[in-house]
């Protein structure tokens, strides 16, 4: 055998588990963004009083295909006077960066999608903000203004908030003693709780920092369709600007994952060391038989005989799901449950994340820039500082000197909110000497990207 | 715009960045372009280049009679038809020196009002759309649509509607039309907590709203602003009560005013507004008196010569038709006063020294419409 095919065998021995997640992070995951914007769409026509898509299938339910193949087949367009290989290079950058981020991410005990890295954490935030690249880049080839405003308000934004969603990560990194993703989630199991319950405001900062960290509203600035038209994106057109979007939702998902990992027990369920709960591992089965049983129902209303079709299939699809899901329950097969249920419960939380994401940005206005940088640089920051010193101190307190895990924890929480408070008492008096706008006699010297 | 060497200077001492918002721009309400100066992300000037939707409205008037004028004016502002209509007709009938019958002005007061709240809700569905709020946009669509259901019964139009006559109506009102409207207003009262809820305490709105496009009265009158703009800056100058016409004596009604003259008590004076053409409207639909809906106009109207200014609160501010007559059929010179147009010279003013951000703002609180401005 020619040496160099050798080789090859070799290392396709030693890394194939590798290198298929590889395959099928790359073929899932745009599948997965394209039903999230779907949720999207619904999640948003419900709340604004209308329907949402409704044309492409039943209920909509064929519109990401649909809309993945107009992406494909439009035209693309480079603008005459943008650097042509970086206006290439930069949606690229920006998808695989969230793609490969979510490679560290441990979805069941025994579900890992590579390797787990013994720094997994770090490993996840570091690659997932590799993406900023992508929006630089691609908002300096475009050669237009709008690009690069959007482009620059997207690096300060994130610069900023990364900083204050580091420190709240931190937090959480202190209470489990370790990066690996998979022994972070072992470690709250141990304990029976969830981290974010030991650290809220560190949870809370996080939440609102990384909604920033993905570009979403209220933080949507860099994109912000009625100032900045797309912001970066403005020059981008069919399958480069679907790479964008792409990575943007897996971004969504990454920090979701990261979110849930941390602070919300991972692949836990609820109460997982609580016996008399054992009846909540009936709930992934039923819930999924759930909504198997109400695409049935609603298969008799179809106006068409094709949707009514395709209705009875999604519900055969959710039965079948159901069926798996309720395997483990079955004494043989429990060898299973980890993986199976650890699943659904990893992909429900990351789920209701998501949904508390597209909650605000249905809900709340756009803050202004200068407002955006105030809020991360003299609130959020500061807070996440105390915090980890917080609960570094509890930490001592616990371990030195013997008290109580809660009471150490109960009282340096309430010192973290007595900071905010004092946080949130400056700022008001600050905003209330200094009018956000100058006047146009005098030019600010304050500058909105510094940081 | 002054150009002088001083106000080059930027902060990192690059050249001023002038970008182009608009034509094609999601928030600028039409065709407006505006053309920016930047430094950094704050706006050093601005200059408002107007004119893509010129349709020569008043040069058209004189080529036609006067009463086939009349459907060209909802072209105007379209998203306030009826009041542009309501402007034209009295206009013409103070040229002509009749009156129309009470009936006639009652209906016409319930569907200005009407056309007054559909016309604050496209406001603040867009102004909350271009800060960032999605959600306000589809129910104040919601609303509007009961509106516009309302007067598509009444005359079969739901946009232009060219619901008035010269010298009164030509339809009479259809059989449920004070039960719709009753209904309307009943129910708007919880719609528009819905918005208060939403929007008026959130601190991210205060935050965008407060203290954004500061006009002193001052300021308001010097550039001849007129109509929430003007009131928002604690100017009580409606014209409703000032020089009251159609049938707004009758009529028990607040004006509401602002203080600080930003953004923010624009929006109030606005929303207050809109609560009090609800109030009108349930005033006036409980006894609308009957009679005759048109008055003694002929087929063909010659007015005899001579010239006639007369003005209305349309929604956006004072809107004012200035006719001459020469004797004929046709009138000689139609000149139109927008609020539109005059509200936008106060843009500059108010955008200065605040962030490319704040500039869609203050374009939404000006509450355009191109067509107006252009005409």
């Amino acid at each position: 055998m020619h040496p160099n095919l050798q080789a090859l065998l070799v290392f396709v021995q030693n890394w194939w588990v590798e290198l298929v997640s590889g395959v099928v992070i790359v073929a899932v995951v745009p599948l997965i963004t394209g039903y999230l914007v779907l949720m999207e769409r619904k999640l948003m026509a419900d709340m604004q009083a209308r329907l949402g898509p409704m044309r492409v299938g039943p209920h909509g339910l064929l519109q990401p295909i649909a809309d993945a193949v107009k992406l494909l087949i439009k035209e693309d367009i480079i603008p005459d006077n943008a650097d042509r290989f970086v206006f290439w290079l930069a949606p690229v950058v920006s998808m695989t960066a969230a793609l490969t981020a979510m490679g560290a991410i441990a979805f069941g005990p025994s579900f890992l999608v590579a390797r787990d890295i013994n720094v997994g954490l770090l490993f996840v935030i570091g690659v997932s903000s590799l993406g900023l690249f992508g929006i630089v880049l691609g908002g300096w080839a475009s050669n237009s203004h709008y690009s690069i405003m959007g482009a620059l308000r997207s690096t300060a934004q994130l610069v900023s908030y990364e900083t204050a969603a580091g420190l709240a990560l931190v937090s959480g990194l202190l209470l489990a003693g370790t990066l690996k993703i998979r022994a972070i989630v072992q470690m709250q199991e141990s304990l029976g709780v969830w981290f974010v319950f030991l650290a809220p405001v560190a949870f809370f900062i996080y939440v609102v920092a990384s909604i920033a960290e993905t570009n979403r509203a209220p933080f949507d600035l860099p994109e912000a369709e009625s100032e900045l038209v797309a912001g970066y994106m403005t020059e981008y057109s069919g399958f480069r600007w679907a790479c964008y979007f792409l990575g943007e939702y897996a971004n969504m998902i990454v920090v979701g994952a990261v979110a849930t990992t941390l602070f919300l027990g991972g692949w836990l369920r609820p109460f997982p060391n609580v016996h008399w709960m054992n009846w909540l591992d009936v709930l992934p089965a039923l819930s999924i038989a759930a909504v198997g049983a109400y695409c049935v129902y609603r298969a008799g209303k179809q106006p068409a005989r094709v949707q009514v079709w395709f209705m009875w299939g999604v519900a055969l699809a959710c039965l079948a799901t159901a069926l798996i899901l309720a395997a483990p329950l079955y004494g043989p097969l429990s060898f299973l449950q980890p993986g199976l249920h650890g699943a659904f419960w990893f992909l429900l939380k990351i789920s209701a994340y998501i949904y508390l994401f597209m909650w605000l940005r249905f809900t709340l206005p756009r803050y202004r820039f200068d407002q955006l940088m105030h809020l991360g640089w003299y609130i959020l920051i500061p807070l996440a500082i105390v915090n980890v010193l917080a609960v570094g101190v509890a930490m001592i307190l616990e371990t030195e000197y013997g008290w109580n895990r809660w009471l150490a924890l109960v009282v340096t929480t309430a010192f973290t909110l007595a900071a905010a408070l004092f946080l949130l008492r400056l700022n008001d008096k600050r905003s209330a000497t200094a009018s956000s706008a100058a006047p146009p006699e005098e030019p600010t010297t304050e500058d909105s990207y510094a940081g | 715009m002054q150009d002088d060497a001083a106000q080059n200077q930027t902060l990192l001492g690059a050249d001023e960045l002038v970008l182009n918002m608009g034509p094609q721009h999601p928030s600028t309400h039409g065709v407006l372009r505006v053309k920016l100066k930047l430094d950094g992300e704050r706006v050093r000037g601005t200059e408002c280049v107007i004119g893509y939707l010129h349709r020569g409205v008043e040069k058209i008037a004189e080529n036609r009679t006067y009463q086939q004028f009349a459907p060209y004016v909802d072209r105007m502002d379209y998203v306030a038809a009826v009041s542009n209509g309501l402007g034209y007709c009295e206009a013409v009938e103070k040229l002509l020196n009749v009156e129309a019958p009470p009936r006639a002005k009652v209906i016409r007061t319930i569907m200005t009002e009407l056309q007054r709240i559909a016309s604050h809700l496209i406001w603040l569905g867009t102004h909350a759309l271009d800060i960032g709020a999605l959600t306000p946009l589809f129910y104040c669509l919601r609303e509007r649509e009961e509106i516009l259901k309302i007067f598509e019964k009444y005359c079969g139009a739901r946009l232009t509607t060219h619901a008035f006559r010269i010298g009164g109506l030509q339809y009479e009102t259809y059989d449920s039309f004070e039960k719709d409207v009753e209904r309307f207003c009943k129910d708007f009262e919880r719609r528009i907590q819905e918005y208060v809820d939403l929007l008026t305490g959130n601190s991210i709105w205060i935050g965008r709203t407060r203290n954004v496009g500061v006009l002193s009265a001052e300021d308001c009158i010097a550039l001849g602003a007129s109509g929430p703009v003007l009131r928002a800056s604690g100017v009580k100058w409606d014209l409703r009560k000032a020089q009251p016409y159609a049938a707004y004596e009758q009529y028990k009604f607040e004006i509401p005013v602002g203080t600080n003259g930003d953004t923010y008590d624009r929006y109030m004076v606005r929303m207050e507004e809109m609560r009090q053409s609800r109030l009108i409207c349930l005033q006036a639909i409980g006894n609308i008196p009957a009679g005759p809906i048109m008055g003694k106009v002929g087929k063909v109207l010659k007015p005899p010569a001579g010239e006639i200014y007369h003005s209305i609160e349309a929604p956006k501010g004072i809107l004012g038709y200035y006719i001459v007559s020469d004797g004929t059929s046709q009138p000689y010179r139609v000149r139109i006063r927008p609020p539109s147009f005059i509200n936008l010279q106060a843009l500059d003013k108010m955008a200065r020294g605040h962030l490319v951000a704040d500039v869609v703002a203050i374009i939404g609180t000006l509450d355009i419409v191109l067509g107006e401005v252009d005409r």
